[in-house]
């Protein structure tokens, strides 16, 4: 369970956080929707530690990421997270990227990783692509690559950041299918999209960003049916 | 083709120069890049205002002439009482100047690593030591090494400066020749075509590893 309380956080003067509180359970998919600089890659990058919060806090079963004492590389293992850029390590080969950390963090040894990131690699349509370098892939390979290496790791939680928004029209799909897939199999997931399609079949529930506030959250037929507040139904007709 | 009272002997003499022109160039090169590396990593991890002083002494032997570093360094350990050599002299004050030049280079290097690939490796659970070994130091290298090439051959160049402390390098070996042999042109001909020959292979071993890197790309 991901416990996100009252949490504030700030980049200098700017406030990007205004008093975030959302709980996701177990096997739960929650889309996180909302306008650019919204502060959604924020709290996602709050939610492993890999920024540090100013108030509030964020409880990860039963772990406090931002206390002193948390051991963030050891909870990061069941935290993976999928960014909205491009993000591969390129001088590393396909089956290296996914095979680095369950080595290096997981302590597998090379045969282990190596059954374990080609299976991975298999369910993301990338079985033929092992050998290649990341620099050869097109744009949605990369990023099926990116979720390939994030659940290797086994995680409990998995975040995800956009990944289709650097992708042209036609390989948007085929990560969207990769992701729906996972959904169906339990995995607990924060889909940060765009794709409203997507939020709507996939999730169970919605969360509506707006300018640093979670505005709104509810059930993806409410949320898209018959959303409460003007700030959601606004942003909703202009992506429509 | 050249009508020369070179010998054998006189060859020998600045291939032995050469000798030392390696040396001092090999103690430099490797003492700097390790400095280097280390000035480096600090410079581009630890916040600026920290690393203030030693930005500041790097400024200095990357601003002061090679030529005033090497004669003041001796002076002074002379005046010290330290009693070291002259050759050993000039591999510190070398190594030293490389590692200014050098540490720029590896920061430069450094940051030009996306910071959402480091992030990609801390949240896959690798610890910050993890992540600069397999991830930054592997992609900074590919950034780096061309400007590290280019360093260490103006290094072996500069090298020649340590003449001024009495050290018989390839220059100084030639000089000795021309004063001797009164053939200046055919002197720094061979002395040239020595120098080519040591960075030649340092040069295509550079273009070498380009060469592999890129057709990952
Ligand atoms: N490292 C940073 N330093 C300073 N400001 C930042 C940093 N990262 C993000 N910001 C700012 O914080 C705000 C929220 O950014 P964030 O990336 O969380 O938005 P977002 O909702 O993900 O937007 P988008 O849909 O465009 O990805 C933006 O105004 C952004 O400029
Ligand atoms: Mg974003």
């Amino acid at each position: 369970m991901i416990e996100i309380e009252n949490v504030h956080k700030s980049f200098g003067a700017l406030e990007v956080l205004k008093g975030i509180d959302l709980t996701v359970e177990k096997g739960e998919v929650v889309s996180v929707i909302g306008g650019s600089g919204s502060g959604k890659s924020t709290l996602l990058t709050c939610i492993n530690g890999l920024e540090p919060i100013n108030t509030g806090r964020i409880v990860v079963d039963g772990t406090e990421v931002h206390a002193a004492s948390t051991d963030l590389n050891r909870l990061r293992r069941k935290i993976g997270i999928v960014f909205q850029q491009f993000n591969a390590f390129p001088h590393l080969t396909v089956l290296e990227n996914v095979t680095l950390a369950l080595r290096k963090v997981l302590g597998k040894s090379r045969g282990e990783a190596e059954e374990i990131a080609a299976r991975q690699l298999g369910h993301v349509g990338l079985g033929d692509k092992l050998k290649v370098y990341p620099g050869r892939l097109s744009g949605g390979q990369q990023q099926r690559m990116a979720i390939a290496r994030a659940l290797a790791m086994s995680p409990d939680y998995i975040l995800f950041d956009e990944v289709t928004s650097a992708l042209d029209p036609q390989l948007v799909g085929e990560v969207l299918d990769t992701l729906k897939l996972l959904a169906e199999e339990g995995m607990t997931m924060i889909c940060v999209t765009h794709e409203m399609n997507f939020a709507r079949d996939v999730s169970h529930r919605v969360a509506f960003f707006h300018k640093g506030v979670m505005a709104e959250i509810g059930a993806p037929d409410q949320i898209f049916g018959a959303p409460e507040r003007p700030e959601t139904r606004e942003f909703l007709s202009n992506v429509r | 083709m050249f009508d020369t009272s070179l010998t054998l002997n006189d060859v020998w003499f600045m291939l032995k120069g050469a000798g030392v022109t390696l040396a001092v160039t090999a103690f430099a090169v490797t003492g700097g890049t390790v400095l280097g590396l280390l000035f480096g990593v600090i410079r581009s991890q630890v916040r600026p205002w920290i690393t203030l002083p030693l930005i500041f002494v790097l400024d200095i032997f990357r601003s002061v002439p090679l030529l005033i570093q090497l004669i003041l360094a001796n002076a002074l350990q002379a005046i010290a009482g330290f009693q070291i050599s002259p050759f050993v002299t000039s591999c510190i004050v070398l190594a030293l100047y490389t590692s200014a030049y050098c540490t720029e280079i590896v920061r430069g290097a450094i940051e030009a690593v996306p910071k959402v690939t480091r992030r990609a490796a801390r949240s896959l659970g690798m610890t910050w030591g993890q992540d600069m070994t397999q991830i930054v130091f592997p992609m900074a290298l590919r950034v780096g090494l061309p400007s590290w090439i280019g360093l260490t051959l103006g290094v072996m160049k500069d090298s020649a400066l340590i003449l001024w402390l009495g050290l018989i390098e390839l220059l100084r070996a030639s000089q000795i020749l021309v004063t001797r042999l009164q053939e200046p042109m055919f002197i720094l001909l061979v002395a040239g075509a020595i120098y080519f020959a040591l960075s030649f292979p340092i040069a295509r071993f550079g273009a070498h590893l380009e060469r592999r890197w890129q057709e990952n790309d």
